[in-house]
């Protein structure tokens, strides 16, 4: 294996990663707070041609991302009203918001389909960011250094801040959580909004990063996958980042085995499907929510109110 | 003014039927309103959507074949839901039916005599169920979220496919396309009326719902789903033994959607490629809303959503709009229904506000 071949696959896997990080992070923190939504390809979808619209329109990727965020939190806006305002059933709901945003961007993005907008030039100096090699550390999109930072941003706001306390006691125990006083409602309301533009950023990494066109469905399911990570990573932000990069090489080993990558040099490794590298992320997690479920000390659980509407007693 | 919800003494039958129809109406109106604000013939468009399937009579049999699936898949889903028990994954349930209906066809051979039909439809079933059993088995023994396992599983049964229909099973006479050689004539479901594609897993569909509400309004068995669904503590006072009534929504659930794929395969495409799976497992999770749960109202909102398909076909040569606009249309009518489940146990009342003071203060800490 030469130096080039193995820099080419990590930047493949660090591009795989970079949307389900971001989306499983935005996710993370809705679960965090007691609600399961299902929508997130659909707020992925949205966030991808709402970030294409808004670079369509101002001919600027940084206005783009935040079109792009507004449009999964929007988009999330739908769910949170139903689930926290009716009390609906957030499953079904969440699933939902996936068909809903699904058949909404493909909408939306009819008039865009051909159209090509302007991409992120590199932050860091081409002498740094074209460098055969040290384009390994600063040659990516902006995005991907904005997924990293969210990482210990996002354990340090869980962890450390008054904010992320009560967010994290709302997941817990709501009933506890609202008798003494804290808002479960606008807690909520938050974490989904989060959790939507997050999703919305993810998505957007498909249009404006990886290719500069709109294409129906262009999230190709990563969604999904993005909520077994949430799972796999027992609700926890290391392991999620962690699990991202698993996740991220397991989708290249795929991609690796379909190009019959292994085909030359190792062909025990050729022997084995590529459906089964894309089957394992969801096999793995099942296994993992096993464990969780079956034993509560591989340091990890699911918050207490995962799932459940909350109705205040009064 | 404040709006206050007042709890039923008891559910309300009139919103029970009522807002499935009233979430119809409110779809259809409201995709109007947003179809125009972005500049699409809205009127035409929801024309064109839910009615011109059922005023041309030559879309009914694409009506009606596309409604089979969806009626069957709920029809197990509403059991399941019944009992609070969140089947997701019909879809890949359907997956691995069809694809366990193709394995018993492809073992028999292209020579097989048409009784084959009956030990792969029971395939079919029996996959499926047994996809589903995977996800029963870890919530009994250890109590893992079935929505999530549901779910996941489904993403697995994709690449099963994947590789089934790319591998193994794959065409020798396929111009090295991913999908499974055609079935020989004489395993395909015998066709209802002449000329037409209606075959015979539409008249399963048709037969089916009323089986269902049969034992779900006359058996202990149905009792049981029931009671364990509202009201839990009283079944197991009841005796209603809880692991019994997982596996048996999970695995009528897994089954009726095994079924399901079995019947499109050897009914409709003849074949399994990779476009199989074409989420009648995620949209029968709205029929199963809208029908309320219940075998007849699956039946009646199967057609319902039918016609969307069809008619999303329609409305993409008439207006032009892409075909999965009617995804649109249908997670709309599961937002109202959603939405308007509160009604149905809960009484809205209005009441003028108060001086501040009466207003109830957020405590503070």
């Amino acid at each position: 294996m030469s130096p080039e071949f193995i820099i080419a696959s990590i930047v493949t896997i660090i591009g795989l990663t970079t949307p389900i990080l971001l989306a499983g992070l935005g996710e993370l923190v809705t679960e965090k707070s007691g609600v399961l939504n299902l929508g997130v390809e659909g707020m992925m979808l949205m966030g991808a041609i709402c970030g294409f619209a808004a670079t369509a329109f101002t001919f600027n990727p940084w206005l783009g991302v935040i079109g792009a965020a507004a449009g999964g939190a929007l988009s999330s806006m739908l769910f949170a009203i139903l689930v926290l305002q009716l009390n609906s059933n957030q499953v079904a709901t969440g699933l939902a918001l996936s068909i809903f945003g699904t058949g909404l961007s493909s909408l939306i993005g009819q008039s865009f389909t051909g159209r090509i907008v302007p991409q992120f030039g590199s932050i860091f100096p081409d002498v740094l960011a074209k460098d055969p090699i040290w384009k390994l550390l600063f040659g990516y999109s902006p995005l991907v250094y904005f997924a990293l930072i969210m990482v210990p941003l996002t354990a340090w706001f869980l962890k450390s801040t008054r904010a992320g306390l009560i967010l994290r006691a709302v997941g817990e125990n709501d009933h506890s959580a609202h008798s003494i006083g804290y808002s479960v409602t606008g807690v909520r309301y938050a974490a989904i909004a989060f959790g939507g533009a997050m999703a919305g950023i993810g998505g957007a990494y498909f249009s404006m990063v990886i290719t500069p066109m709109w294409a129906e469905r262009m999230t190709a399911g990563r969604g999904w996958i993005a909520l077994a990570l949430v799972v796999f990573a027992g609700w926890r932000t290391g392991r999620l980042l962690a699990g991202a990069y698993f996740f991220g090489f397991l989708m290249w080993l795929e991609l690796f085995a379909k190009a019959n990558g292994f085909g030359n040099t190792m062909p025990f490794l050729q022997a084995i499907p590529s459906q089964f590298w894309a089957a394992m992320p969801y096999i793995m997690t099942v296994v993992a929510l096993t464990l969780i479920s079956s034993r509560g000390n591989v340091g990890a659980s699911a918050p207490a109110c995962l799932g459940k509407p909350f109705l205040p007693s009064t | 003014m404040r709006i206050k919800l007042e709890k039923r003494p008891a559910p309300s039958t009139f919103m029970l039927i009522a807002t499935p129809i009233a979430s119809v109406l409110l779809t259809m109106l409201i995709g109007m309103l947003v179809f125009d604000a972005i500049g699409i013939d809205g009127q035409r468009a929801v024309v064109d959507i839910f009615l011109t399937p059922i005023l041309a009579s030559y879309k009914w049999q694409d009506v009606a074949v596309k409604a089979a699936p969806l009626i069957i898949i709920a029809l197990g889903l509403s059991i399941g839901n019944r009992a609070q028990i969140w089947n997701i994954g019909a879809e890949g349930q359907y997956v691995i039916g069809a694809l366990c209906a193709a394995g018993v066809g492809i073992a028999a051979g292209p020579d097989a005599p048409a009784i084959t039909l009956i030990p792969m439809i029971l395939a079919g079933i029996i996959g499926g169920a047994a996809w589903a059993a995977i996800p029963a088995l870890l919530k009994i023994r250890w109590d893992v979220n079935e929505n999530l396992t549901t779910l996941m599983l489904t993403y697995v049964s994709f690449q099963v496919l994947g590789y089934l229909v790319g591998g193994p099973w794959k065409d020798t006479n396929g111009r090295n396309f991913p999908a499974t050689a055609p079935l020989p004539e004489q395993l395909t479901l015998p066709i209802l009326f002449q000329g037409s594609t209606v075959h015979l897993g539409v008249a399963i569909a048709l037969i089916l719902p009323f089986i269902f509400w049969l034992i779900m309004s006359k058996s202990v068995f149905g009792f049981q789903i029931r009671v364990v669904g509202s009201a839990p503590h009283a079944a197991r006072h009841g005796g209603f033994d809880a692991k019994q009534t997982i596996w048996a929504a999970l695995l009528i659930g897994g089954g009726m959607a095994g079924l399901a794929g079995a019947l499109e395969f050897t009914g409709s495409l003849k074949a399994v490629n990779l476009g199989f799976p074409s989420g009648y497992g995620f949209t029968a999770i709205i029929v199963a809303f809208l029908g309320r749960l219940n075998p007849i109202g699956c039946l009646i909102a199967g057609i319902v959503l039918a016609i969307t398909y069809v008619g999303g076909q329609v409305a993409q040569t008439t207006v032009h709009i892409p075909n999965s606009t009617a995804g649109i249309f249908q997670a709309m009518m599961l937002f109202f229904i959603l939405a308007s489940d509160i009604l149905i146990r809960y009484r809205v009342r209005f009441i003028p506000t108060k001086p501040a003071i009466a207003d109830k203060k957020e405590a503070r800490v």
